[in-house]
């Protein structure tokens, strides 16, 4: 399992989905923490909060960039491969004749950037197969072709 | 319409049959008891107040809980047809359930006391679903239920529905004497004596505060449910195997007889607790898809089915033998820096395999053994933590139906997890076609 595979990623507009929400975040938490610091102790103190608030975020931001840049899967012809995680990695195999079901969910903010997350899933509580960030065309193919495949392939439990 | 008060025969026939006309009794069993002491504290006030009326009210009750029971009884209606079993039951609430035969995970008989007595019992059907959804006929007349059930189980195997039983061969008959060591060496019981030490002690230091300790009963009590529950499970309990599968017989007041179908199996774990190793005992528990009913009939909650609740090492490996036919040992020893990610569990940390099953080991205080056949493998996930990557390690997960078993080839080398990663997927995938018989020769 390593770089040969043929791995997909999810659209880039994950990052700016991911980068908007920490932002809707961010700005409210650095004006508050700013305003809070200026109103108890001093200006001075309630610039460096806000930096340090900052700070966090930036930092924050790197780890949503590799986060996102470790989604990846690859649909190879008897199984279902998701890549994901930066402190913990993980990669998943499930083949496609253990698929009970594919849901596809959309939040308000996937909504609002075109993208839907897919999922598979089988009898065991722990398999883990969810792609995020996926273009709704994309979303809607991946789940017919999983659909399909995991009915030609069915098992039993 | 067939009354169940018919012969064994309406067990066989098609149609549609109501249940036993005392089911309502059995199922409200715990209820009457509450209803009986209404009944008779409101005599006995009664009888105090020197006879004045105003007891109506708990005539009243029973009548309730009567028409009630009845009420359900009369809207209940099963017919077994074209390879499903249907349950048609509600007044309000129609529902109307289907169980498809072929589907079932496993079979089980189970008489309550009450039911024991007026010669009932009822019949849990375990099917898979995640929501645990358990078809139960509750109550049919023995004689009708133990038909009933080879039936379904024939019907479930696709042979023909009115072959006989098939012969039984004992495999292990767990002695009373063995499960009550066995219970008194488990750590629950450990808990129990500490506790009632504890007690005891501050009852005789402070005796102000004796009336504190009333609160405690509750607990006492609960643990001696849980206990009488765990001894009831494995009272006399007998597995044997017969061409359908794996029955387990149990019970000292609720007796249940279950049926586990071949290949149901989904996972096999022996766990050897720490103070049970200097006698040489072991437990071996199986995992079914679909869970237990958690009713007021069923004591055993969420955990694995102990088809061996105690017994030695001889036992337990023949169980596995029929259970899985050539199942590997762990020899495979996790490498030696292991050791800074899991200082005690090393110790037991291995894995082995085949070409149809993977065993892993485990644990330091409670070893945990456990089989996985390939063919029952859902999905398989390598997972490595910064620990992990630090020292070249990581694990491989092979997941299996459920939520309980998973086998964990934990703390091996990088390269050894990147070729099973590679190899596993494949043999899980031959694995399931040769034990899988082709759909249309399998059911209806």
């Amino acid at each position: 399992m390593n770089d040969s595979q043929d791995w997909t990623t999810p659209s880039t507009r994950l990052l700016a989905m991911r980068r908007t929400q920490l932002t809707l975040i961010a700005i409210p938490a650095i004006t508050a923490v700013g305003l809070l610091g200026g109103i108890m102790g001093s200006a001075e103190l309630g610039g460096l909060l806000a930096l340090g608030v900052m700070a966090v975020a930036l930092a924050w931001e790197r780890l949503l960039y590799r986060r996102v840049r470790a989604w990846a899967y690859a649909e190879r012809d008897d199984d279902l491969l998701v890549r994901r995680g930066v402190m913990i990695r993980k990669i998943s195999v499930v083949p496609y004749g253990r698929m009970q079901f594919v849901d596809v969910t959309a939040g308000p903010f996937e909504r609002m950037f075109g993208l839907a997350t897919v999922r598979m899933h089988t009898a065991a509580a722990a398999s883990d197969a969810r792609i995020p960030g996926l273009v709704a065309a994309e979303a809607a193919r991946l789940r017919d072709a999983l659909a399909a495949l995991g009915e030609a392939q069915a098992a039993g439990l | 319409m067939n009354s169940a008060d018919e012969p064994t025969a309406a067990a066989l026939t098609g149609g549609w049959h109501r249940l036993h006309p005392l089911s309502p009794l059995v199922r409200a069993g715990r209820h009457l008891v509450l209803v009986a002491a209404v009944v008779l504290s409101g005599a006995v006030t009664r009888q105090q107040d020197g006879g004045g009326q105003g007891g109506y009210w708990e005539l009243a009750v029973v009548a309730v809980v009567v028409v009630i029971g009845v009420v359900s009884w009369l809207v209940t209606r099963w017919q077994v047809d074209n390879g499903t079993l249907r349950i048609e039951t509600g007044l309000l609430r129609r529902s109307s359930q289907r169980y498809p035969l072929t589907q079932i995970q496993a079979i089980d008989l189970v008489e309550s006391g009450l039911a024991r007595l007026l010669g009932l019992a009822e019949l849990h059907l375990r099917m898979a679903a995640s929501g645990g959804a358990t078809g139960r006929l509750a109550c049919l007349r023995k004689a009708d239920a133990e038909v009933l059930r080879a039936r379904l189980l024939a019907l479930a195997h696709g042979v023909a529905e009115d072959s006989p039983p098939p012969p039984e061969r004992l495999l292990v008959a767990l002695s009373t004497r063995r499960l009550v060591g066995s219970m008194l060496l488990s750590s629950q019981s450990v808990v129990t004596m500490v506790a009632t030490v504890a007690f005891a002690v501050v009852a005789v230091m402070i005796p102000a505060a004796v009336g504190a300790l009333g609160g405690a009963a509750g607990l006492v009590i609960g643990m001696l449910t849980a206990a009488w529950r765990r001894f009831n499970s494995g009272f006399e309990l007998t597995v044997s195997v017969a061409a359908d599968g794996i029955h387990l017989r149990s019970g000292a007041i609720q007796t249940a007889a279950e049926t586990i179908p071949f290949g149901r199996v989904q996972a096999v774990q022996l766990v050897e607790p720490l103070l049970w190793r200097p006698l040489r005992w072991c437990r071996l528990e199986v995992e079914v898809a679909g869970r237990q009913a958690r009713n007021e009939n069923r004591p055993e909650g969420r955990q694995l089915r102990a088809i061996l609740p105690v017994g030695d090492h001889d036992q337990a490996a023949y169980l596995l033998s029929q259970l899985i036919p050539g199942a590997p040992t762990a020899d495979r020893r996790a490498p030696a820096r292991a050791r800074w990610k899991a200082p005690l569990r090393y110790h037991y940390l291995a894995w082995g395999g085949n070409d149809s099953c993977v065993v892993t080991a485990s644990g330091r205080v409670r070893r945990v053994t456990r089989w996985v056949p390939l063919e029952k493998v859902q999905s398989v996930r390598r997972v490595q933590g910064p620990v992990q990557r630090m020292l070249g390690l990581a694990t491989i997960h092979l997941d299996t139906a459920g939520r309980r078993i998973q086998a964990e080839l934990t703390d091996r080398n990088v390269d050894e997890v990147d070729r099973q990663l590679a190899v596993l997927p494949g043999q899980c995938r031959a694995a399931r076609r040769s034990q899988r018989p082709p759909r249309a020769l399998h059911g209806r």
